[in-house]
């Protein structure tokens, strides 16, 4: 019973974590951003989805859609007014741009935690759910929106694949992420490929932050852990590997869900956490990096 | 020329109480709360409105009062720097403070070192109150105006006893509460009292106020087969009341839960809390004083929601900080420890009293009947029905389809 109860609900939690955190690995691997509103991002897009519903009366699927395009906005909004105008900036000098539009990229998730608290309380929000009701797996009692998060995501996930290995665009992207210098040498504008990033990043970060509101809900407070834990998935499976981002989430959504179920839910996110600083140790580019 | 001098002593007398009523200082409250939190935001709301009531029916003595309000974000550092800055920098005369324990605990050293009254609307921790018991002369300056965790949990038994145990025949029951300064003295209340009314506790778990997951908690909790979850939540409210409704635990939520307290709780749960039970001092529908109903209506009128359980208190804390100012004829601290010590202020969660000093909770409010006697509502339909005592009870118990309410069900 607990046995089963762990891997359903480990699945879902997990497949959440892996769609979250493959839009990040995806920003690092081609642009090499480290995108620290992440999470900022994907509770705007969450909180949003809620609005719609509470404030103008729109039903799931109008709050969903409303959620992924704030989502979507606001990733492009990032790009534009934080990372694209200091990459572009004279002023800053090339060799410590990164670390200037990582600082960047902090401060405006923060920006957006305070906003969100400011207006919407830091109390937390759930998202109406597109599906309700309950459903019995293998003896164990699971929200019909538990199952259908864990399909969203995998359906997202395979477009995604799909696009990033069977287009012409999207093998830019691929080809982007592994040698940026190479892919300009073929005359592919390295502007355009990022915008294309930023592009599906910003619909990557809308779906997970409307998902994970509906969920388990999410406040002001979520933005610090959601950001820390999209970017210790990402740097355990290998900071720019997507499939290593994937495994990686498996990984840490079954650790922290074995841990509160076996252990304690107040030692939950702990094990991973170690689990992170030995592989810092043992392998220090992660499971499947590449640098 | 007997006449004229008396016209100008009399015109110099008039210019000098002009004079006096112009430079009359006013009264000034701070206000230190946590305007981004739900319970928090009442706070300064209410202490603001009440001020207004206040200067519009003529002030006090020709004094106004001013409302000097903090935002310290949740925080226990920013609130004691908000502390300083009342004190030495605006010159608040007292200072209204917060809806957490850990904030108050952290203030109280602060107040006795300021020798500045300090009043808390909604903090429970009993540790409060035992500090002044501790050092009487020193913490004198703290006053506790809502009731302590160790009283929340006796409210929550006696309206148990009736609503549970009578009611609905339940024999056992499962604590699950926040791990917070507040909640250590009400679950040892709930262990103390619920063997007495004759509800078993299975078990007790108290859960990081970080968990965003309640699934495993449920689950153990449901393994143990208890009749009901006595609840012990305040920051955490949202979450743990959503995904029991969308896991369809079939074990009723009854107890503290503080946020179900705000009128906006239906809306931020997506009407999850439907069933849900609550303890509170007051609500909107329920006049358990004449000051009730008016006060939440004012609230709402100008506000856009009702207020959240320390709103109520807030606004109570103002009239009787300057119903002890008028009474000391004076804003001299220690004058006003005398005075709030005999208050007997009649607002709208009941007739205030703080127990005396030789007390084990001095400066804690009394709780009973005749003073605050608590009630228990329930969210049905998005309204919040209080379902006890029964004299000012307006529904009955009913809960969603998916809750089993009798050992017989299961």
């Amino acid at each position: 019973m607990i046995t089963w109860q762990i891997l359903i609900d480990g699945f879902a939690v997990s497949s959440l974590y892996a769609l979250g955190a493959t839009g990040f690995t995806l920003i690092f691997g081609v642009s090499g951003v480290l995108n620290l509103s992440h999470g900022a991002l994907m509770v705007a897009a969450a909180i949003a989805a809620w609005v719609a519903g509470s404030d103008f009366g729109a039903n799931a699927y109008l709050c969903a859609a409303f959620g992924i395009l704030v989502g979507f906005v606001a990733s492009l909004l990032t790009y534009f007014v934080v990372v694209r105008s200091m990459q572009l900036s004279k002023r800053i000098r090339e060799d410590e741009k990164e670390i200037f539009i990582l600082t960047a990229t902090l401060l405006w998730g923060i920006m957006i935690s305070e906003l969100i608290a400011y207006f919407y309380t830091n109390n937390a929000k759930t998202v109406l759910p597109i599906v309700e009701g309950v459903v019995t797996l293998a003896g164990v009692r699971t929200p019909t929106n538990e199952i259908f998060t864990a399909v969203t995501c995998w359906l997202v996930i395979g477009l995604l694949w799909l696009l990033v290995n069977r287009t012409r665009a999207g093998k830019a992207v691929l080809a982007a992420s592994m040698n940026p210098r190479g892919v300009t040498l073929l005359g592919i504008e390295l502007g355009s490929i990022y915008l294309a990033v930023w592009t599906i990043y910003g619909l990557l970060v809308g779906i997970a932050g409307v998902l994970l509101g509906m969920f388990l809900g999410v406040s002001s407070y979520s933005v610090g852990p959601l950001t820390a834990s999209a970017f210790s998935i990402v740097v355990l499976g290998g900071l720019g590997s997507v499939s290593g981002s994937l495994i990686a989430a498996y990984v840490v959504g079954y650790l922290e869900t074995m841990t509160a179920y076996l252990v304690s839910p107040a030692y939950r996110t702990i094990p991973a956490l170690l689990l992170l600083v030995i592989v810092m140790y043992v392998r220090p580019r992660g499971l499947l990096g590449r640098r | 020329m007997k006449f004229p001098s008396l016209a100008i002593g009399a015109a110099l007398l008039a210019l000098n109480s002009i004079a006096q009523a112009q430079t009359k200082e006013p009264i000034r409250i701070g206000v230190i709360a946590e305007a981004q939190a739900v319970a928090g935001s009442s706070i300064p709301q209410a202490a603001q409105l009440a001020a207004d009531e206040i200067n519009a029916a003529g002030s006090i003595d020709g004094r106004k009062v001013e409302i000097i309000s903090y935002d310290n974000h949740s925080s226990s550092a920013e609130s004691v720097r908000a502390f300083q800055r009342a004190v030495n920098q605006d010159h608040a005369h007292a200072v209204i403070a917060s809806y957490i324990s850990e904030v108050v605990l952290a203030l109280e050293p602060w107040a006795a070192r300021l020798k500045t009254v300090m009043i808390t609307p909604g903090a429970s921790s009993d540790v409060i109150t035992q500090n002044i018991a501790k050092d009487y002369e020193h913490n004198k300056y703290t006053f506790h105006g809502y009731p302590t965790s160790t009283s929340l949990a006796q409210m929550v038994c006696d309206a148990a006893k009736d609503l549970l145990v009578n009611d609905l025949k339940m024999k056992t029951a499962v604590i699950m509460s926040e791990d917070a300064a507040w909640t250590t003295p009400l679950d040892a209340g709930y262990e103390s009292c619920l063997p007495q009314i004759g509800l078993k506790v299975l078990d007790h778990i108290r859960f990081s106020p970080d968990t965003t997951d309640f699934t495993p908690i449920f689950n153990k909790i449901e393994g143990l087969k208890p009749d009901v979850m006595l609840t012990g939540i305040s920051h955490v409210g949202t979450q743990p009341t959503v995904q029991w409704k969308s896991q369809q635990v079939p074990i009723p939520m009854f107890g503290i839960s503080a946020q179900a307290t705000n009128s906006t709780f239906w809306k931020e749960t997506n009407g999850a809390t439907e069933g849900v039970l609550y303890n509170a001092v007051s609500a909107p529908d329920v006049a358990i004083t004449p000051k009730t109903q008016l006060f939440a209506n004012a609230f709402e009128k100008r506000f856009g929601n009702f207020p959240s359980y320390s709103g109520y208190t807030a606004y109570d804390d103002v009239y009787i900080l300057v119903d002890a100012i008028r009474r000391a004829g004076s804003t001299d601290s220690d004058k006003l420890v005398d005075a709030l010590e005999k208050t007997n202020w009649v607002g709208t969660i009941g007739r205030v009293q703080f127990l005396g000093k030789d007390t084990p909770n001095p400066h804690a409010v009394k709780v009973g009947k005749g003073t605050i006697s608590g009630l228990m509502l329930q969210w049905q339909g998005g309204k919040q029905v209080n379902l006890w005592p029964r004299d000012v009870a307006n529904g009955k118990e009913k809960f969603p389809s998916f809750v089993k309410v009798s050992s017989a069900d299961r």
